[in-house]
């Protein structure tokens, strides 16, 4: 099994603020893994150096043996927290976007998922719900071949059932060659898809390790470590 | 539907109870071939990591083989499956036994309500 994202002693300040502070992490090909931490504990901040989108202070990422750059940006699809998709446009219409964007982008796959949640391509965003278009913008995301899906909080907005299907199409899509990285409040309901977590404080890496061993060592699901760990 | 979890126990463990809960039931035969990982874990609503690793827990305790590009089997050893039914009864006695020790009951106490118990089911048969 290959590495898929390496970080070495990275550091990210925004000001005096520190978002990430002496992050080392090694994520391997194949994996589900969950980035869990108190708001403010820097997940965001990590997703986005990991796409690219922020620069970070020193330290050192490589995806794939790559730093964030061109060459990354096809192996790593990315949700991010917000919306960024533009509300004059169908759904259809950016199906079309996505398949120019991106080369590894599956239409039919996209097609499918929009049908079986019940989402006619022809209707605008603006006419959407938030959580309509939340699906909408996963349904793009998870509809890539890409090597590293990095998804923030991607089921935030959604009701229970569409939860389940989400979470679903997440299994379905796996395989070994590509690695899923979901950041989350709503443990319980995902933490039975985990291979790895990774708990994040205040910047820092608590600790990184597998779910079950998690729970052996502990005798207690991840929802209920984290709210003994992260207790207010 | 997903199967149901705790989430405080390592899920591959509870998966392995539930399979061998199936072959023990006559629900996967001896002899039959076991639906793929990636479509257990669908079913189950886990990680196909998590799956396979149950998998191959079970294949080493010999409740599973696998034959190259052909998938996974139930074993064919019946008297192995007859000894994982006879363990999990006696597993299941003695947490009856420790429950109704709980209550207070007595060993002669506890056959009193068996016996009374498979009349009215010899009954209501």
């Amino acid at each position: 099994m290959s590495e898929i994202l390496k970080l070495n002693s990275l550091e990210k300040r925004f000001g005096s603020n520190m978002a990430l502070h002496n992050v080392n992490l090694s994520i391997e090909s194949g994996k589900i893994v969950g980035l869990l931490g108190p708001n403010g504990s820097g997940k965001t901040t990590l997703l986005k150096i990991a796409n690219g989108l922020l620069q970070p202070t020193s330290g050192e990422i490589l995806i794939g043996g790559e730093k964030p750059g061109v060459e990354t940006k096809s192996m790593v699809s990315y949700l991010p927290e917000r919306t960024y998709i533009n509300n004059w446009m169908r759904a259809k219409d950016l199906l079309d976007f996505f398949g120019d964007f991106y080369a590894d982008f599956d239409r039919s796959k996209a097609v499918d998922m929009l049908s079986s949640l019940g989402i006619e391509p022809n209707t605008k965003l603006k006419e959407m719900s938030k959580g309509t278009k939340e699906k909408v913008q996963l349904v793009l995301v998870m509809s890539r071949q890409a090597k590293l899906y990095l998804l923030d909080e991607p089921i935030g907005g959604v009701d229970p059932a569409a939860r389940d299907y989400i979470l679903n199409t997440i299994i379905s899509n796996y395989n070994e060659n590509s690695t899923v990285i979901i950041s989350t409040h709503l443990i319980q309901d995902v933490e039975k898809l985990f291979d790895e977590v990774i708990f994040l404080s205040k910047g820092e890496v608590l600790f990184h390790d597998s779910v079950d061993n998690v729970r052996e060592k502990n005798g207690k699901s991840i929802d209920q470590l984290f709210r003994e760990v992260f207790k207010c | 539907m997903p199967w149901d979890f705790d989430n405080s126990l390592p899920i591959y463990l509870q998966i392995m109870d539930k399979i061998k809960l199936k072959i023990i039931s006559g629900k996967y035969r001896s002899g039959e071939k076991l639906p793929s990982v990636r479509e257990l874990a669908q079913e189950a609503g886990v990680n196909p990591n998590t799956m396979q690793r149950a998998l191959f827990e079970l294949e080493r305790e010999g409740l599973i083989f696998s034959v190259r590009t052909s998938g996974r089997f139930v074993t064919e050893d019946e008297q192995l499956i007859g000894a994982l039914r006879h363990n999990l009864a006696m597993e299941k006695i003695s947490e009856f036994f420790e429950s109704l020790k709980a209550l207070g009951y007595s060993t002669t106490e506890i056959k009193q309500i068996i016996d009374e118990n498979i009349k009215l089911l010899e009954k209501g048969e």
